[in-house]
């Protein structure tokens, strides 16, 4: 395996088969029983939050699962890598890298990149000002999942996991600014589906 | 600053991330923009909207079980492996151990009884999520909790819940703490919890707050009492539950 670290980031090979047996065989001869122990310190407490984002980006209980399992045996591979600092980040991104990876080759049409605009181009008041949004749990939900990956990437660790702007750029591994231009973008699009149905 | 530049920035004060700069210019435009403090309560709304509990997907049991499996047969391995091993080797981790041991003992003992307690609260807090005994009362009722914890304890912890500043109350438990028996009062903020241990102060000490192992810890005294919180909620937000515990 090569080294996962580069410049402090975890850079996931691209390629690597989910959930293949040969796979498994790998990880398990290179854990000591004290990266074990690491692993239900540092990892398992944040289980909940990695199944939450695999679960966000992948759209259905089953193939969440898949994704957050395979991210739990990186991350247990990874443990090398982890270098103190916020472990749920940590875990996280490397459960983005999975969705991504498992994304692009089941269903390379969810993955399309979006052309991250600049700050000033989200500046146009679109008269959702005044509108107060409840807690419709099945409109959010449905408005939510509708959003583009990136976009609902963003929030979802914004919004759900409460991770700040600093955190979402390095598990998204894309600059601030940009990390600000989704966010914008994302809740725009969503003020608009939520208003949209409201009218309805 | 006019309209078109104000608006990207709602985003960050609505998100806590701007700088005190721009929140200053931000606040003076307010007061005089009616349409974009319309848009800043209406983005706020959204973001309340958002925190909606039934938004967050639990892992499930059976996703649980297996990661641990992992572990366990990975532990395994590591055992029956180790009977293959080399005896210099055997005598060099002895070695090394004993050495560790020997460097362990002859810290400064200020330092290593104020880490012990924190590794100890990190281990506590770890605890109570894992082996599901977060709680031995459950109740968000104040007057449920706080009654428990007679007779069990050699003082009476002020047990409160802050629902309507974001923090419910979830239950409480007995815990054993730097040589004690301490009160744990367990809270749910999103859905993070915290757990939050209480004792007897021996004197008043400076709050601090730190990061271990990547949960976010506050020490404090309040009311003759030593509290400590732990989550792995980010600092600030702790921080504004001890500020409401403190009141």
């Amino acid at each position: 395996m090569c080294s996962p670290r580069l410049a402090g980031k975890i850079i996931i090979p691209p390629g690597i088969k989910l959930l293949s047996a040969q796979s498994g065989l790998e990880w398990k001869r290179k854990v000591s029983a004290n990266e074990s122990e690491q692993f239900e310190r540092i990892v398992l407490p944040h289980l909940d939050a990695a199944y939450n984002l695999a679960r966000w980006l992948a759209g259905n209980d089953h193939d969440a699962a898949d994704i957050a399992q395979e991210a739990c045996v990186r991350a247990l591979r990874y443990l090398g890598g982890y270098r103190g600092g916020d472990a749920r980040s940590w875990l996280l991104a490397i459960v983005r890298n999975t969705a991504f990876t498992w994304l692009k080759k089941n269903r390379p049409q969810a993955v399309v990149s979006i052309e991250d605009e600049q700050l000033s181009e989200i500046a146009d008041p679109s008269g959702t000002a005044g509108t107060f949004y409840s807690a419709d749990k099945g409109a959010l939900r449905a408005a939510l999942e509708a959003l583009p990956l990136e976009f609902r990437e963003a929030l979802v660790l914004r919004e759900l996991e409460g991770l700040s702007y600093k955190e979402i750029s390095e598990v998204a591994e894309v600059p601030v600014g940009t990390v600000m231009s989704r966010l914008a973008r994302g809740r725009r699009q969503l003020q608009a589906a939520l208003n949209q149905k409201g009218a309805a | 600053m006019n309209c078109a530049e104000i608006r990207p920035l709602l985003h960050a004060h609505a998100d806590d991330e701007l700088d005190v700069a721009n929140t200053l210019e931000l606040e003076r435009h307010l007061k005089t923009c009616a349409a974009c403090a319309a848009e800043l309560k209406s983005l706020q709304s959204l973001k309340t909207a958002l925190r909606e509990p039934a938004l967050l997907y639990r892992a499930p049991d059976s996703l649980r079980k297996e990661v641990r499996q992992m572990i366990k047969d990975t532990r395994r391995e590591e055992r029956s492996r180790e009977v293959s091993t080399p005896w210099f080797w055997k005598y060099l981790a002895f070695g090394t151990t004993a050495f560790a041991l020997l460097l362990l003992l002859l810290r400064p003992a200020g330092i290593s009884g104020r880490d012990q307690l924190l590794d100890e609260v990190v281990s506590s807090h770890v605890r109570s999520l894992m082996v599901e005994h977060l709680t031995d009362v459950v109740s968000s009722d104040q007057h449920t909790v706080k009654p428990w914890f007679d007779g069990k304890l050699d003082f009476a912890p002020d047990v409160k819940d802050f629902a309507a500043d974001g923090f419910t109350l979830v239950g409480g438990r007995l815990d054993y703490l730097h040589g004690r028996a301490v009160a744990a009062l367990v809270y749910r903020h999103n859905k993070h919890l915290i757990n939050v241990f209480v004792w007897p102060a021996d004197g008043d000490l400076k709050t601090e707050t730190e990061t271990r192992r990547g949960y976010s810890v506050i020490n404090t005294t309040a009311h003759n009492l030593r509290y400590c919180f732990i989550s792995d909620l980010n600092a600030k937000e702790l921080g504004d539950l001890a500020g409401l515990c403190g009141k």
